[in-house]
C-alpha cells in the first residue's frame, strides 16, 4: 500500500470509494452505450454516482474534481429529469470518460502525496455546450409532462404497500409507527433525500415500506414529496425516541410527524382467516421488499473492506501454523513408538482444522476477475476506435477467482493481449467483409478453473498469426538456426513471445515495439504461470494464461541430494523410479539420457545443477523423478525421497535476490525440524537440461 | 512524572544511547566495528542451508525464528581465508532498509562508544577494499575499522559485484 495515504484513513476511504465508483461509472456508460438514453436506471446511476463524488470531493476540499462532477452531474440531471430523446449517445460517453479519466488521474495524485491541481475547465466547457445543445433541441417538448397519470398511480402503489404493511403485521409484534415528513423548500431532489431516510431507517426496523415507493425511478416523486409529504410506514423493536433522533440529525428536514399505528388494527388482520402458511407470507413479504429494493440490492450483502496487510499477515501466521503443525505431529520426539493410537487422532483432527482454517484464509483473498476484464472493455473501445474497427468484447466467466496477488500481475498482460488482440488479431473492416466475415470482430476474454490452475484465454476471430512471416522474421533475426521443416507450429508461436519480437512492420501507438508479449511472459512466469499461443489463418488466435490458484501453499515432495533438502510441488511428479544399468545413456556433449518405456528423456543431476558437494553418483542407489512442466517432461536425480508434506512458500531474502536471480529455484520452506529446504522450479530447471 | 512520561524519557535515553555505541568485533586481526543501531541481535552459529549460484562469501539461508535471513560470512567478503567455526563463532544480525542479514565473525569483543573526535576518516587511496569503511576508530591502542552498513548491503555494491566478475 502506498504510504502517504494511508496514514489519513479519511483520505484513504475517499480514495477507495472513489475508485470504486469511477469503476461503477465505466461499467454503466458501456451499458448506455449498448442501450441508449432511454435506459432510466443507467441515467439515475451515473447521476448518482457523479453526486456521491461531487459530495465526497467536496467534502476533501478537492474542488476541482467537485466542480467537474458537479457540471456532469447537472447534464444528467438534465438528461434524467427532462428525459431528451435525441442525444449522441456516443459523444455522451466520451465526455463522462473523459470526466472518469480526469477524477483518475487527481486521485493518482493524491495518492502520490501531490497537490490534484488538474484543471477540468475545458471539459466542463464541453459539458455545459452539450447540455446547452440538448437543451435547445429539446425546447419544444418541455412542458408537456402530463402530471395526472401520476397521481392516479400513486393511490394504487400506497394500496399496494398497505398490503404488503398487513401482511407483515403479521409476522412479528413490533411497534408499527407512521412517519410523515416534509423537506425544507428548495432543497431540490426530495426523492433522493427521501430515499436516504429510507436507506437509514432500514438499519432500525425490522420491515418498511414507503410511499411513493418509486422514488428512485420515478422523478416525479420528488414533486408529490414536496407537496404532500414522504410518509414511511414501518416495524421496529426500538422506540418512537430512536425515529426521532434519528430524523432530527438529517438534513434538510423541514418538519415530520411520528404516530404509532393502531394496535387493533394489527390485531383484527391477524384474526383475518388465512391458509397461506406464515413462512410463505414472509417469504412473500421480503420477495416483494426485495423488490422494492432492487435498486439498492447489491449493497446487501454484508462486506467490510479489510486492509490487504492484515490479510497478508494473516496469511503469513496460517502459513506458520501449518509448519508448527508439522513440527507437533511429526515430532522426532514421538519416535518410534507405536501405540499412540489417541494422539494420532487428535493429531488428525488438528490437521483436518489447519487444512479447512487454511482453505478459508485462501478464499478470503480470492477476488473474482471481474474487475480486471471490465477495465478491458474501456481499453477495447478506445483502440477499436482510434484504429477504426469495430470490435465487441465479450467476457465469460468474470466470476471465476484468484488471489489477490494474482491479480496485480495479470492486468498487465491482460492489457497488452487484449490491445494485441484489436490492434493485430482484428483485421480492418474492408479486410473483414473481403473474408466474408462480420464486419464487427469479436474478441472473447474467457476465465475458468483447470484443477489447481485458472486458465485465462484471450480469442479473437482476425486473420489469425502468419507463420511464415514469423519464421522468417526470426530466421533473419538469428532467434533460430533450424529448417522451416524441422520446427513445429508451436514453437513458431512461441517465438512470438522472445522479448524484441515483432511482426508488425510499423510501430502504432499501440503495438508493434516489440516490447509486449515478453512483458506478458515476464509478469506470468512471477507468479508462477505460463502462456500458449494457438491461432488457425483466417479463423483467428487463442492466446491462453495458466496461472496457479494459489502461490502461499503448495503440496510438495522433499529429496534429499547429500544433506541438502529440496522441495518440489508433487503435481509435477509423474513417477518415480530407481534407474538400471544401461537404461542411462551420454551423447557427444556429455548430456545424459535415460530410457523410459521406449522413450528418452534428458537427464539431470540436482547434485550437478547446484554444484552439491556430497551426494550420490551412482545411479542405481538413488532414485529418479520424471517431472511434467507444461506437457514436456524431464528426469531429475537425486539421492533419496524423504515423504510429501504441505509446504509454505516463501520468497528468497530480498537481499539474495537482488544479486542473482536462480533459474532453478522458486523460493523456500521451512520444514516440521525448523531447517529450510529450497523449492524447485521446474520450468527453470527445464530450461537448463 | 506520569508513566507516560517515564517511559518517553527512556525512549529518549534510548536513543541517546545508540548514538555513538559501536559493537566491535573480531576478524582475525582486525578489530571491526559497526553501529549498534542497525544490529538487531548477535546469535550463536546454526545451521545454514545451501543457496546454489551465489557468490562464495553468501553462505545461504538460516531460520531465525520463522524468519528466513540470508547468511554473509564477513571473512570472505573482505577476502580473508575462510576459517573453521568455533565455539565464539557468531551471526552479528543486521537489519537496515528493511533488508535483515546475518554475518559470520570470528567473534564478539565489546560495546564500545566513540565520539566524534575519535573517529579519522579513512585514507584517500581508494581501493576497492575500503569502501565500506566510514571511518577508524581509536581507543586506547586499538584501531577500529567502521563498517558503513547500509554501503555494505546496497545494491550498488551489487552492481558492482556483477561488473567485476
Amino acid at each position: 500500500m502506498e504510504k502517504g495515504f494511508s496514514n489519513d484513513p479519511i483520505l484513504a476511504v475517499f480514495i477507495y470509494e472513489t475508485e470504486q465508483n469511477i469503476e461503477q461509472l465505466e461499467k454503466a456508460i458501456f451499458t448506455l452505450e449498448d442501450e441508449g438514453i432511454s435506459n432510466q436506471e443507467i441515467i439515475n446511476e451515473i447521476f448518482r454516482i457523479m453526486h456521491t463524488i461531487k459530495g465526497s470531493s467536496a467534502m476533501m476540499l478537492f474542488d476541482n474534481i467537485a466542480l467537474l462532477a458537479h457540471h456532469t452531474e447537472d447534464l444528467f440531471y438534465y438528461i434524467r429529469d427532462e428525459g431528451p430523446k435525441d442525444i449522441d449517445c456516443s459523444y455522451l460517453s466520451d465526455l463522462v470518460l473523459e470526466a472518469g479519466d480526469f477524477v483518475k488521474v487527481e486521485l493518482e495524485k493524491i495518492k502520490n502525496e501531490k497537490k490534484p491541481d488538474g484543471n477540468a475547465l475545458n471539459l466542463i466547457e464541453k459539458i455545459e455546450n452539450f447540455l446547452e445543445s440538448i437543451k435547445n433541441g429539446d425546447i419544444k417538448r418541455e412542458k408537456s409532462r402530463d402530471f395526472e397519470t401520476y397521481t392516479e398511480k400513486e393511490d394504487v402503489c400506497y394500496i399496494g404497500n398497505l398490503q404488503n404493511l398487513e401482511a407483515f403485521n403479521n409476522t412479528s409484534r413490533l411497534d408499527t409507527f407512521e412517519v410523515i415528513i416534509f423537506f425544507e423548500e428548495g432543497c431540490e431532489m426530495e426523492n433522493i433525500r427521501a430515499f436516504s431516510i429510507v436507506h437509514n431507517l432500514k438499519d432500525i426496523s425490522e420491515n418498511y415500506c414507503y410511499y411513493p415507493s418509486d422514488i428512485i425511478e420515478n422523478n416525479e416523486s420528488a414533486r408529490v414529496i414536496r407537496e404532500k409529504g414522504f410518509k414511511v410506514i414501518l416495524k421496529t423493536l426500538r422506540g418512537e425516541k430512536e425515529i426521532y433522533d434519528l430524523l432530527l440529525n438529517t438534513a434538510f428536514i423541514k418538519d415530520f410527524e411520528i404516530s404509532l399505528v393502531k394496535e387493533e388494527q394489527a390485531e383484527s388482520e391477524k384474526e383475518t382467516p388465512t391458509e397461506i402458511p406464515q413462512d410463505e407470507v414472509k417469504d412473500g413479504v421480503k420477495h416483494q421488499l426485495n423488490e422494492v429494493l432492487a435498486e439498492n440490492r447489491n449493497t446487501h450483502k454484508s462486506i467490510i473492506s479489510v486492509d490487504v496487510e492484515k490479510l497478508d499477515r494473516l496469511m503469513d501466521l496460517m502459513g506458520e501454523m501449518v509448519i508448527a503443525e508439522a513440527m507437533v505431529t511429526q515430532n522426532p520426539d514421538l519416535g518410534e513408538i507405536n501405540e499412540l493410537e489417541n494422539f494420532q487422532k487428535a493429531a488428525r483432527q488438528l490437521r483436518k482444522i489447519t487444512d479447512e482454517m487454511q482453505d478459508m484464509v485462501m478464499s478470503i483473498r480470492m477476488v473474482p476477475l471481474s474487475a480486471s476484464f471490465h477495465k478491458m472493455q474501456r481499453l477495447v473501445r478506445d483502440t477499436s476506435r482510434k484504429l477504426g474497427k469495430k470490435v465487441e468484447l465479450r467476457i465469460v466467466g468474470e466470476e471465476t477467482e484468484v488471489d489477490k496477488n494474482i491479480i496485480e500481475h495479470i492486468s498487465d498482460p491482460l492489457m497488452h493481449l487484449v490491445r494485441n488482440a484489436v490492434d493485430h488479431g482484428i483485421e480492418a473492416i474492408e479486410k473483414r467483409i473481403d473474408a466474408g466475415k462480420k464486419e464487427t470482430g469479436t474478441i472473447v476474454l474467457e476465465a475458468k478453473n483447470a484443477g489447481s490452475d485458472v486458465v485465462i484465454m484471450v480469442k479473437d476471430d482476425g486473420g489469425g498469426i502468419d507463420k511464415e512471416k514469423i519464421f522468417k522474421k526470426a530466421y533473419d533475426l538469428g532467434l533460430i538456426n533450424k529448417k522451416r521443416d524441422e520446427i513445429t507450429d508451436k514453437e513458431i508461436y512461441n517465438l512470438i513471445l522472445l522479448p524484441g519480437f515483432s511482426t508488425n512492420d510499423e510501430v502504432t501507438e499501440y503495438s508493434g515495439r516489440g516490447v509486449g508479449m515478453d512483458v506478458v511472459v515476464r509478469n506470468l512466469e512471477a507468479i508462477g504461470g505460463s502462456v500458449y499461443i494457438d491461432s488457425k489463418e483466417g479463423e483467428g488466435t487463442v492466446t491462453t494464461l495458466k496461472i496457479p490458484l494459489t502461490l502461499a501453499i503448495i503440496d510438495g515432495m522433499n529429496i534429499r541430494v547429500g544433506e541438502s533438502i529440496y522441495t518440489l510441488p508433487t503435481i509435477s511428479i509423474k513417477e518415480t523410479f530407481r534407474p538400471l544399468e544401461g537404461q542411462v545413456f551420454e551423447d557427444p556433449d556429455h548430456n545424459e539420457m535415460i530410457m523410459v518405456r521406449g522413450e528418452c528423456y534428458s537427464l539431470l543431476r540436482l547434485k550437478e545443477v547446484f554444484e552439491i558437494e556430497e551426494g550420490e553418483e551412482d545411479l542405481e542407489k538413488g532414485i529418479v523423478l520424471m517431472l511434467e512442466q507444461d506437457d514436456s517432461y524431464f528426469c531429475l536425480f537425486a539421492d533419496e525421497l524423504l515423504g510429501q508434506h504441505q509446504v509454505v512458500v516463501k520468497s528468497l531474502p530480498l537481499y539474495m535476490v537482488n544479486i542473482k536471480k536462480v533459474e532453478g529455484l522458486a523460493g523456500c520452506t521451512l520444514l516440521g525440524d525448523g531447517s529450510i529446504s529450497l523449492i524447485l522450479n521446474i520450468g527453470g530447471l527445464m530450461n537448463m537440461s | 512524572m506520569t508513566q507516560r512520561d517515564f517511559i518517553d524519557s527512556i525512549k529518549i535515553e534510548e536513543e541517546d544511547t545508540l548514538k555513538g555505541k559501536y559493537l566491535i568485533f573480531n576478524l582475525g586481526k582486525e578489530l571491526y566495528g559497526m553501529e549498534i543501531r542497525y544490529i538487531t541481535e548477535i546469535i550463536g552459529i546454526q545451521p545454514i542451508t545451501q543457496v546454489p549460484e551465489m557468490p562464495n562469501y553468501v553462505k545461504g539461508v538460516t531460520n531465525l525464528r520463522g524468519k528466513i535471513i540470508p547468511v554473509m560470512d564477513a571473512r570472505l567478503r573482505f577476502k580473508k581465508e575462510e576459517r573453521e567455526h568455533d565455539g565464539r563463532t557468531c551471526i552479528i544480525v543486521i537489519d537496515t532498509n528493511d533488508l535483515a542479514i546475518g554475518l559470520i565473525a570470528d567473534s564478539v569483543a565489546e560495546v564500545l562508544t566513540l565520539e566524534d573526535e575519535d573517529i579519522a576518516p579513512p585514507p584517500e587511496i581508494n581501493k576497492t577494499g575500503n569502501r565500506y569503511i566510514k571511518g577508524i576508530g581509536k581507543n586506547d591502542d586499538k584501531v577500529i575499522l567502521l563498517l558503513d552498513c547500509q554501503l555494505l548491503l546496497s545494491e550498488d555494491d551489487l552492481e558492482q559485484i556483477k561488473s567485476a566478475e
